[in-house]
């Protein structure tokens, strides 16, 4: 096992730093100057050279590479003299259009983007496993064509569609809140609430309906299993057969989804956070996107990719805990 | 000089690479499925393979018709060496030996109907029948009991045994004078068994074909082989005329598979007198050192352990493995 | 006779499925007593896994419809609550399946699954008395280092030792029936012989009754007392193994032994074989289910085709055969199949 760890770690560094090259690479190659994105519209020619000089972007682009691989382990400091400025470690670069350190923007958006994607998930793998459950328990009558209509559904609707339609009907047609505006749970716990709960619904109403199906599929998939039967054979109660035979096995698939698409949100709920205007990594992500923020379009990919790594790494290591024939393989 | 055998294999192996160890994966093991195997089929007769589940019948079976290349060794069809065949020649290789599979139901593709799978050959041959196609499939129906009215339906209108015959009209349909059969019977019940059977043996007289048949179940190798072959491990232990293998096994497996069959008879119960092996079959990727059976053998010594023993004649024209072959009469009453 | 273990009367099974309603049991009765082994055979969906489970209670219940009692030491398992056939389950009656690779849970080891079989229906037992029980139990069933195995997970062993710890999670109670679904169908014969040796042995032991389902005439012959033939969803003969073998009074039954006798006897000669194949069990055939491959038909008559035959006694050998031939002409040419 300990093998089998240090081998996934050591598969995930080498795919990160190939995930980095790439990014890097790729945005180096768009039609648009870094430079001349640094300020403004009548901006002079020799303020867009000094600060070309001054982020880096003179240099060859592999050199940039270095520097910027460089910066996330030692900290990076941009120009020289009294303009000079620094990011410390961990760096992921400097925005001019906002006059951060790239951290410091991630740093202060991921909360929101962690505290939306960890209540979504709660919520749709609580909701998606019960309704799946409960569709498999009662296969073929009115509480499983309920929950397999849902999912069918579900799976169809886009994201902006249901946010959009949630938000029209609780807020302004039925006026049951006021707009959500997004506070620290620190500050206004009941503010936090009331900006999260209509998010939370969405991604979980819209995430359930793929994992009702997947439930309610892996569950009678595993009801027809011999060691079921056998289960059943010895006399085992109905609920003890359920959770220790049934749901077991109809996890494990499941456990590696919902670890992807749970890593998958980290990244940035892009179309929810800028339904509900949410101040998270999706929608700072879209604000760089419109202008251009090259830094910031690299730090968040970069984010996103770690966590998509990290997320497989965890997914095989739990496959190993949960099924022991990956663990225990000869 | 056209050779006396149909089908020769010498001294064949084949190895799976199989799973790896290591920090970086690097290191690689073998399964060795097949492990120096030679074997030679006369012609117009039935050399039978039995043996084990693992022990690399099937696989020996793809190597000869080269539906999978051998990691060694050689096959010659009709003395012509046909180890490294390809394209044009493995094409008109493929004219002369077909193979019959065990599961009527996955072996026949579910959305072709009957006439387009027993004429497929034809057409990935680009051959021509002087009667047409479609007359030369009628042909085949009727040959192997078919009704060949039933040209358009699909496999699943079939029972299994019917559908064994749709494979063996496919395998037919080229003329071909080898067929490898393996389990052609196994996943059938006994009274269809019988009807395929009969079938096989027909064709054979009729058209004067040589089979290799693949089975496990040993009656069904002594009723239809001229000659067996047992396997285990990947090796042949013990091989010869099929009344004499049968009758009186020199090699300790053949004489424990053999007892170990339940027989059909309350009164000649056996089960007090039978030898019963202990434990299981080893792992092909890592076999015992010097005779494979060993460690299950109740006649196994340290010579055992360390040398090999070699495929010798042991008597009746049977060739043996083993360091003390069983006692055996002398002649059989031929 | 000594009053039977399990008794199963007028035993009717069908499901529904969107092709149209599967005929899979027909009016099958039959007793095991203490002790005894009665085989089943016949051929691939004649019925026998599907009668075997309903004495526990297993077939699916959206479209299974199950109608006739199977009594168990007193208790009809088909009408009882849930609760009480629960309490049987694994406790009186214990079920051995086909294929060992998917008989376990893969997810825990071997010993908490012996376990768990023992501990349902001894709740008071401490953890100690399990473990003792479950390292018991392998030591019976042949495990070599039962005290390294217990705790292994089952794709750990090979089929052979799979199937071994099946039987130890059926014999952990030890149960009055044992009902062994082709235990052995899918092991290598040398391993069969292992475990039908084994079963054989706990049997002794025990006192236990077993209903052993199979294809393979030899097994039925080697190990089995009392023998039921199934076609088509009925019983078509029911006979002692000496009965059976020496004169069988069916001619499906005639057929399967023919079969299986020339393939030991006459070398090479052509097989005696049956003709065609087995009926739909949604359009079954009126009258008897075997009539269109039986080649006796004809010289029987139209009844053959009209009306079901019922199981009746023939000859002296204690025989029930469903066949509308009179007993003379069974009786005749029943002799000479083995001939
Ligand atoms: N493509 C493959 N890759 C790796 N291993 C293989 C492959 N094909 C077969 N093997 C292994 O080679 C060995 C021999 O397999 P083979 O199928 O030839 O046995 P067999 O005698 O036909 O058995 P059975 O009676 O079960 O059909 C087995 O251990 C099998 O797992
Ligand atoms: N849950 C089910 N739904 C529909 N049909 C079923 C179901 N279970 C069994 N059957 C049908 O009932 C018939 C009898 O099946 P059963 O499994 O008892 O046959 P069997 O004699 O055990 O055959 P085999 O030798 O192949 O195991 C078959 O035609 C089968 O298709
Ligand atoms: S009842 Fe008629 S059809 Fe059925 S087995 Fe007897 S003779 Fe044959
Ligand atoms: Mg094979
Ligand atoms: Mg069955």
């Amino acid at each position: 096992m300990l093998v089998f760890i240090t081998r996934r770690l050591l598969f995930a560094v080498g795919l990160l730093l190939a995930v980095s090259l790439f990014t890097y690479l790729l945005f180096s190659m768009l039609p648009a100057d870094p430079a001349a994105l640094t300020c403004g519209k009548n901006c002079k020619p020799d303020l867009i050279e000094a600060n070309r000089v001054r982020l880096g972007y003179d240099k060859p682009v592999l050199e940039q590479y270095w520097l910027f691989l460089k910066g996330i382990f030692a900290g990076r400091t941009y120009g020289t003299g009294a303009t000079a400025f620094t990011c410390p470690a961990p760096s992921l670069g400097y925005s001019f259009s906002q006059h951060e350190c790239v951290t410091t923007m991630i740093a202060n958006t991921f909360p929101v983007t962690a505290y939306l994607s960890i209540g979504a998930f709660v919520l749709w793998m609580l909701l998606g496993i019960s309704l799946g459950s409960v569709a498999a328990l009662k296969r073929g009558k009115w509480q499983d064509r309920l929950a397999t209509t849902f999912s069918a559904v579900g799976v169809s609707l886009p994201t902006f569609y249901i946010g959009l339609l949630v938000l029209f009907t609780v807020v302004i047609w039925l006026g049951l809140m006021p707009f959500p505006h997004y506070e620290s749970p620190f500050e206004n716990i009941v503010g936090f609430f009331n900006a999260l709960i209509l998010p939370w619904l969405t991604l979980a109403v819209l995430s359930a309906a793929s994992y009702t199906r997947l439930t309610r599929n892996g569950m009678l998939e595993a009801m027809n299993e011999d060691f079921v039967r056998l289960g059943i054979a010895k006399g085992l109660k109905r609920g003890v057969i359920l959770r220790r035979y049934v749901l077991r096995s109809a996890l494990v698939p499941i456990v590696t989804i919902a670890g992807l698409d749970f890593a998958a949100l980290l990244g940035g709920a892009i179309i929810t956070e800028s339904v509900f205007s949410l101040p998270g990594m999706g929608r700072m992500s879209i604000r760089a996107v419109v202008e251009s923020d090259l830094p910031v379009l690299v730090g968040t990919t970069m984010v996103a990719a770690l966590f998509i790594v990290l997320a497989n790494v965890v997914v095989d290591i739990l496959y190993g805990v949960l099924d022991p024939r990956v663990r225990t393989k000869s | 000089m056209i050779s006396d055998f149909a089908l020769e294999g010498i001294d064949l192996v084949k190895y799976f690479p199989t799973g790896r160890s290591g920090i970086l994966g690097r290191a690689r093991e073998n399964v060795r499925a097949v492990d120096g195997v030679s074997l030679s089929l006369r012609r117009g007769t039935t050399l039978g393979i039995v043996g084990e589940s693992g022990c690399g019948k099937s696989t020996l079976a793809r190597v000869v018709t080269r539906l999978i290349e051998p990691t060694h060794g050689q096959i010659l069809l009709d003395g012509e060496d046909i180890t490294h065949a390809s394209g044009k020649e493995l094409r008109r290789m493929r004219t002369k030996i077909q193979m019959v599979f065990q599961d009527p139901y996955s072996s026949l593709n579910p959305r072709h109907s009957v006439g387009q799978i027993i004429s497929a050959p034809l057409q990935v041959q680009k051959m021509k029948p002087v009667q047409g196609e479609r007359q030369r499939v009628h042909e085949m129906m009727e040959l192997v009991g078919l009704n060949p009215e039933h040209y358009n339906r699909y496999p699943h209108e079939f029972s299994g045994g019917q559908r064994q015959r749709i494979g063996i009209a496919r395998s037919l349909i080229l003329n071909p004078s080898i067929i490898v059969a393996d389990e052609p019977v196994s996943a059938l019940d006994v009274s269809i068994q019988a009807q395929i059977l009969n079938l096989m043996a027909k064709l054979q007289e009729t058209l004067g074909l040589s089979y290799v048949f693949i089975a496990h179940d040993l009656s069904v190798v002594h009723h239809i082989a001229d000659e067996v072959a047992v396997m285990y491990l990947g090796k042949i232990v013990e091989m010869g005329p099929s009344n004499v293998v049968y009758s009186s096994p020199s090699h300790p497996y053949t004489k424990a598979l053999l007892s170990a069959v339940p027989v059909a008879d309350p009164k000649r119960h056996h089960r007090q007198d039978r030898i019963r092996l202990t434990g299981d079959v080893p792992s092909p990727v890592n076999p015992p050192s010097g005779c494979r059976f060993r460690t299950r053998c109740w006649l196994a010594t340290e010579k055992c352990a360390n040398e090999e023993p070699s495929l010798n004649p042991g008597g009746n024209g049977r060739l043996v493995a083993c360091h003390y072959p069983l006692e055996t009469p002398v002649s059989i009453g031929s | 006779m000594t009053s039977s273990l399990l008794s199963v009367t007028d035993l009717n099974v069908s499901f529904d499925t969107p092709d149209g309603v599967v005929r899979a049991v027909s009016d099958v009765s039959f007793t095991v007593s203490a002790g005894e082994t009665l085989g089943i055979v016949g051929e691939s969906g004649s019925g026998k896994s599907v009668t075997a489970s309903s004495i526990l209670r297993l077939n699916s219940s959206t479209n299974a419809t199950t109608t006739g009692s199977a009594v168990l030491a007193g208790t009809d398992m088909l009408t009882c609550s849930d609760a009480e056939v629960r309490a049987r389950r694994g406790s009186e009656v214990a079920m051995v399946f086909q294929d060992p690779l998917s008989a376990l849970n893969p997810y825990y080891t071997v010993g908490r699954q012996i376990g768990e079989a023992y501990q349902v229906h001894h709740p008071d037992a401490s953890k100690a008395e399990v473990r003792e029980r479950v390292m018991d139990m392998l030591t019976k069933v042949g495990i070599p280092h039962p005290e390294q195995r217990v705790d292994e997970y089952p794709h750990q062993f090979s089929g052979g030792m799979r199937q071994r710890i099946v039987i130890a999670i059926a014999l952990v109670n030890s149960p009055k029936l044992l009902i062994a679904d082709e235990p052995t169908t899918a092991l290598d014969v040398t391993v069969q012989a292992q475990i039908l040796d084994l079963m054989l042995s706990l049997q002794a032991e025990n006192k236990m009754a077993i209903i052993l389902i199979t294809h393979d005439l030899g097994v039925v012959a080697e190990v089995a007392q009392n023998v039921l033939v199934m076609y088509g969803g009925r019983i078509v003969e029911r006979a002692s193994v000496d009965a059976l073998f020496d004169a069988p009074t069916h001619p499906y039954a005639w057929g399967l032994l023919g079969a299986v006798g020339s393939l030991d006897h006459n070398k090479r000669g052509e097989l005696r074989t049956v003709i065609g194949t087995p009926p739909s069990l949604i359009t079954l055939p009126p009258g008897c289910s075997f009539a269109p491959r039986c080649e006796y038909a004809h010289s029987v008559g139209s009844v053959c085709t009209t009306t079901v035959p019922m199981l009746r006694n023939i000859g002296h050998l204690g025989s029930f055969s469903a066949c509308h031939m009179s007993d003379e002409q069974i009786i005749q040419i029943g002799s000479k199949v083995r001939a």
